[in-house]
């Protein structure tokens, strides 16, 4: 389990910061939102995976008596998929609005000229 | 000590967005309330600022969850210096704009925006734990998103492309640290990691952990070789945004890289080697950049690389000396930045352009106003004994302290370009005759300074001045500075003060 989480992390990453380095928006924003992903698995897999061992303490003691699921990482990528799920509606949002400025998809055009400015 | 009062000037920024938007539809409302609500914020700030530098390191703990188990919120000298600079750099930058944005900005929720984006400031100053951290960074870029793009000029929209993929991925990284972090130790709690990552064996992990939060925090702090996205996106927004990022935002990732390897990971030899190689390169590119442009807030941007070197190097040369000098220039450069934007944008209102090449006379138009910006120039370059002298004394003493040739090298390059070039910009928009007139109505609009009221004109003023007071109390009282920075840097040398504060006494051995 441990190992596919592994390979399916170091695949997100480097899927995630290839799309980045392309030139194109719309792969950008794919890099963006699979990196971020990659970075929720990899809490997820470092607050160590427990299967089956809710975080409850029994009625009948009054402490842990066995090992339990840590919900802190979970609690961590809930709070960051939110965070992201808002970064990434504006990113689109930004991108939509950079497409309908500049009509294209290519970051090297983003470059106004410094004789242009204010 | 515990002390629930702390979080007051977060709270209350939150208060403040939340009126405003209430208030979506009354521009002179929403205008008011901004400058009342600093200037409250403001004196929290101070308050907070006395009772830390009477009462030592206060905390909060969110919920009562007692330390490291909840949220905890802490004010050391250090938090509450950087709370008290940013509600002194929110307050002027906001009578700033009362005058200068504009009704459609305001409508569009400007000035919410504004107070969410300082409230995310005083939170990461204050929070001592590292996920809490993160959300305040996250507060702090969608805020600074907004602001950036709001009012969707052309150039805006570009460089909030840039801001906006370099901020993420500094998140992403940053959030990756924080996953190591937590799966090496099981802690989120700063203090509590200090004690538990000084007690990690495996050494050569902790030293990778440490490097993915210097390249996060390297991104938002703009250091060399990730400091593109700044000098890209600086020169858009309206003048008063300009002002706020360019004073606060890339000092946000300065604090917490001082916190961070300060508190959790001290830097052993090859990483403070690191540190030196990246604040010299900093330094020199910093100024280079700054040399060969013409437009002033460009010029500008790269003035703020140059002198995050300054500030960089004292985490390589870790000693008292010269992280005192280095916490020195942090203060004096939140308070001198933030005012040459400032000045760069009324100038513009005056004469019609950021181009330097378009603009000249000022000194015979202007000739008060032109000597108070003088002033603010002359702290930068720091000629005795304005407020950019005294802590390059210190930078200077610690490089020396530790043999670090190379940085008082660079150091001293940094500061000679940087003279020249605010001697060029003095030079070219104040003294040179004016070039030939463009319409500069045209470009101007509702903004022309000119053909503003006098009350109007004060809007613009009156910050600067403000602003140029602390820059020369910084210079003329450098004494009462020495000693904040001195315990600022004693705190941070001797950590368990502030563990101790934190944990409760019984924890450290």
């Amino acid at each position: 389990m441990e190992l596919l989480f592994i390979i399916l992390i170091g695949v997100m990453y480097s899927a995630g910061f290839f799309l980045l380095l392309r030139r194109s928006m719309v792969k950008l924003l794919l890099g963006i939102t699979i990196l971020g992903n990659g970075v929720n698995l990899l809490i997820f897999l470092l607050g160590r995976i427990t299967k089956g061992k809710p975080p409850v303490i029994g009625e009948t003691s009054s402490f842990f008596t066995d090992l339990y699921a840590d919900p802190v990482p979970q609690a961590l990528i809930l709070t960051a998929i939110v965070i992201s799920f808002g970064l990434q509606s504006f990113a689109i949002v930004l991108l939509k609005r950079v497409y309908a400025l500049k009509g294209t998809d290519d970051l090297d055009d983003l470059n106004t000229p410094e004789d242009e400015d204010l | 000590m515990i002390d629930n009062l702390l979080i007051l000037p977060v709270i209350a920024q939150l208060f403040i967005g939340i009126i405003l938007l209430l208030l979506w539809k009354k521009d002179r409302a929403q205008r008011v309330l901004s400058v009342v609500g600093s200037l409250a914020v403001l004196a929290l700030a101070i308050h907070l600022f006395v009772k830390v530098w009477d009462q030592g390191i206060l905390t909060m703990n969110g919920g009562n969850w007692r330390a490291p188990f909840g949220i905890v919120f802490v004010a050391d000298t250090f938090s509450s210096t950087m709370v008290l600079l940013t509600s002194i750099a929110g307050f002027a930058v906001s009578i700033f704009s009362t005058a200068s944005v504009s009704h459609q900005r305001a409508h569009y929720g400007y000035f919410a925006i504004y107070h969410f984006l300082l409230m995310g400031l005083s939170g990461a100053f204050l929070t001592g734990d590292i996920f809490n951290l993160y959300v305040w960074f996250e507060v702090i870029i969608i805020s600074s998103f907004v602001l950036l793009t709001l009012g969707g000029r052309k150039g805006q929209i570009e460089g909030a492309v840039k801001y906006m993929a370099m901020n993420i991925l500094a998140s992403m990284i940053f959030l990756t640290g924080i996953g190591i972090l937590y799966g090496l130790t099981g802690s989120l709690n700063m203090a509590d990691l200090s004690v538990k990552v000084a007690a990690v064996e495996n050494r050569a992990l902790v030293n990778l952990t440490a490097f993915f939060f210097i390249v996060g925090f390297g991104i938002k702090s703009a250091i060399f070789p990730l400091y593109f996205w700044l000098p890209s996106s600086y020169h858009t927004p309206p003048s008063a945004v300009a002002a706020i990022f360019g004073g606060l935002l890339t000092k946000v990732g300065i604090y917490a890289l001082y916190r961070m390897f300060t508190l959790i990971f001290v830097p052993d030899e090859s990483m403070k080697l690191i540190f030196i190689v990246l604040a010299v390169l900093t330094i020199l590119t910093g100024a280079l950049g700054a040399i060969i442009k013409t437009n002033m807030r460009r010029l500008l941007s790269y003035l703020i690389i140059c002198h995050i070197g300054y500030i960089v190097a004292g985490l390589g040369l870790y000693n008292q000396v010269a992280i005192m000098g280095a916490m020195f220039y942090l203060i004096h450069d939140i308070v001198v930045k933030t005012n040459l934007f400032l000045i760069a944008g009324v100038i513009r209102n005056i004469g019609g352009s950021m181009n330097m090449e378009r603009l000249g006379g000022m000194y015979a138009d202007w000739p008060k106003l032109s000597l108070l910006m003088a002033v603010v120039l002359f702290s930068l370059v720091g000629i005795p004994p304005l407020s950019g002298f005294w802590p390059k004394i210190y930078l200077f003493e610690g490089g020396f302290e530790a043999n670090s040739y190379i940085y008082i090298g660079a150091l001293v390059l940094g500061s000679i370009i940087t003279l020249i070039v605010i001697a060029r910009l003095w030079a070219v928009v104040f003294w040179k005759d004016a070039p030939e007139q463009f319409d500069r109505r045209e470009v101007l609009g509702s903004m022309d300074f000119l053909a503003w009221g006098k009350g109007m004109q004060s809007l613009l003023i009156i910050p600067i001045i403000i602003l140029a007071t602390v820059s020369l109390y910084i210079g003329f009282a450098a004494e009462h500075i020495v000693l904040v920075v001195d315990r600022i840097t004693t705190e941070m040398l001797d950590t368990t003060p502030y563990i101790e504060a934190v944990l409760g006494t019984e924890v450290l051995p």
